[in-house]
């Protein structure tokens, strides 16, 4: 008697996808952090990390060693429960974006036909945006279990911070919902892929603006890396973590910074879709790696403009950050909002 | 009074809505940094590389040979009295019945020490030196755990003798770099 038919191989099949996505996202974020100390250095004319390995590209490993065999101290002070929890949370929330992602197209292994996405979920924007608010709770829970001044402001700033720019975020992304008439990540990127269809950026060149700088606000990165701001709260909300609980908070970072990274590629720059090419004319493998191979230089090039900005720009400061989330991108993204379905109305009647 | 023509207004004038963005400038900013990934990097690769001194460099002492490979020194002690920090102590002895080949004259140096620490540098005692025994060479004093390591004797002063130890001599003169 068949109680329940069960697809073995479909779970195993997105078993392996899982691990491969979560240690995908992990291996990038370790050579990010090599790759920011790189560029870093050489737009400041310095060399950066060169003597770990060749090149030093054995730096990350090196740091991470390091973090690993410090001294693990919890304060006494702090409420122990939530203190273990925060770096935990902020790992998690970062990684659970890439659930929803399509990395890339199908491939045809063992006569089964893989779809190199998660899971499909066709309300996917909707549940990026609830994981990216649930980011902040790493930030609040750790800045508030320390029981450190300084670690509560950075929390309080990190939680305001992230409220206000969601705000523009999810207004720019309504704008490009209403062009795409879907929520499904996969479906946009398939709309972009459609003969005669530009990627979304075309239509959607100031929700793209808007979209980017909300990123670098909900990732904390310069200019807005207000709670982390070393001058002024000497460390921010991870101050009174020690060993790997402070490389968790500070990989998340960089983990936030590939997933966004990703999001913008799919939403706005055709994902894993290769311009002046018609996939549908070579064989699916090929055309699924090749589209890997895209999309991760798409999320390269973004992760270098992350990096770019940092090098670039100071910090705002926080009246500067509040009036410009809510004084001038709330108010564009309106307009964006307004303007685009004005459009959309008047293509219609025609 | 303006003292330089560098001086610029201060514009105070209240940001108008483009400024406000912030992005006009924030390009212009990402254009500077941009450029410089094209600049040449002034740091050069330490231990593998390393700049040429200046010729009148006055670096670690080295006690000299003459060219038979006999010590110059004779112990006479005017490095010692003109030696600003005091870094300098020795002590003389008195050349034995078949020791020409090691010592020059008929006195020599049997123990001489120079303090790192105290030392500054300033190359008084290669002038006061009246037998070109001691010179200032384009090598700095390396780092050490322990003040007494500082102390540099005989042993890492004198330069080596080039007749019998050519590749040390070579190797202390900088030839082989």
């Amino acid at each position: 008697m068949i109680v329940l038919a069960f697809d073995f191989a479909l779970f195993l099949e997105k078993l392996i996808l899982i691990a491969v996505v979560i240690f995908g996202s992990l291996g990038v974020a370790l050579y990010t952090t090599f790759a920011e100390r790189k560029v870093a250095a050489i737009l400041q004319d310095r060399r950066g990390p060169n003597r770990a390995g060749p090149f030093g590209l054995l730096q990350p490993f090196a740091d991470g060693l390091k973090l690993v065999f410090k001294e693990e101290i919890i304060p006494n002070t702090s409420n122990k429960t939530l203190f273990i929890m925060g770096p935990g949370l902020a790992m998690t929330a970062a990684l659970m974006t890439s659930a929803v992602l399509p990395w890339g197209n199908k491939v045809e292994l063992f006569d089964r036909t893989i779809a190199l996405q998660i899971a499909d979920v066709n309300i996917g924007m909707l549940y990026v945006f609830a994981v990216v608010s649930m980011g902040v709770y790493g930030i609040m829970i750790g800045g508030w279990a320390s029981n450190n001044k300084f670690s509560l402001m950075a929390a309080l700033r990190g939680a305001s911070q992230a409220i206000s720019y969601e705000l523009a975020m999810g207004l720019s992304l309504i704008a490009l919902v209403m062009v795409t008439g879907s929520l499904s990540l996969k479906t946009i990127v398939e709309q972009q892929m459609l003969p005669g269809h530009l990627w979304n950026i075309a239509y959607q060149p100031l929700g793209f603006l808007l979209f980017l700088v909300c990123a670098f606000a909900e990732c904390n990165r310069t200019p807005f890396d207000l709670p982390e701001a070393e001058n002024e709260l000497n460390f921010g909300y991870h101050q009174e973590y020690s060993s790997m609980k402070l490389g968790f908070y500070l990989f998340a970072e960089y983990v936030n910074m590939f997933i966004s990274s990703a999001i913008m590629a799919t939403i706005y720059f055709g994902g894993y879709d290769i311009p002046f090419l018609d996939e549908s004319k070579i064989s699916p493998n090929i055309a699924a790696i090749l589209g890997i191979g895209a999309l991760m230089t798409k999320i390269i090039i973004f992760i270098f403009v992350f990096m770019w900005v940092r090098w670039t720009i100071p910090r705002f400061r926080y009246d500067q950050l509040m009036n410009l989330g809510w004084k001038k991108m709330v108010p564009l993204a309106l307009a964006n909002m307004l303007l685009t379905g004005a459009i959309i109305l008047w293509l219609q009647g025609k | 009074m303006a003292l330089t023509n560098r001086s610029v207004a201060i514009d105070r004038s209240p940001m108008t809505f483009v400024e406000s963005l912030y992005l006009p400038s924030i390009f212009k900013g990402m254009g500077i940094t941009f450029s410089h990934i094209f600049k040449k990097k002034p740091t050069i690769n330490y231990p593998e590389q390393t700049r040429p001194f200046s010729p009148v460099f006055r670096g670690l002492h080295v006690l000299n040979r003459d060219e038979e490979g006999r010590e110059n020194c004779t112990a006479c002690g005017l490095c010692a009295v003109a030696c600003p920090a005091e870094a300098i102590t020795m002590e003389a002895a008195e050349r034995l019945p078949g020791e020409e080949n090691l010592y020059r004259e008929e006195k020599y140096a049997a123990k001489y020490e120079i303090n790192m620490l105290r030392c500054i540098f300033c190359g008084l005692c290669e002038e006061a030196c009246p037998k070109d025994a001691i010179y200032l060479s384009e090598t700095f004093a390396p780092a050490n755990f322990a003040r007494k390591g500082f102390i540099y004797g005989k042993d890492d002063l004198l330069i080596p003798n080039k007749n019998t130890e050519p590749e040390a001599y070579a190797k202390a003169k900088g030839l082989n770099q």
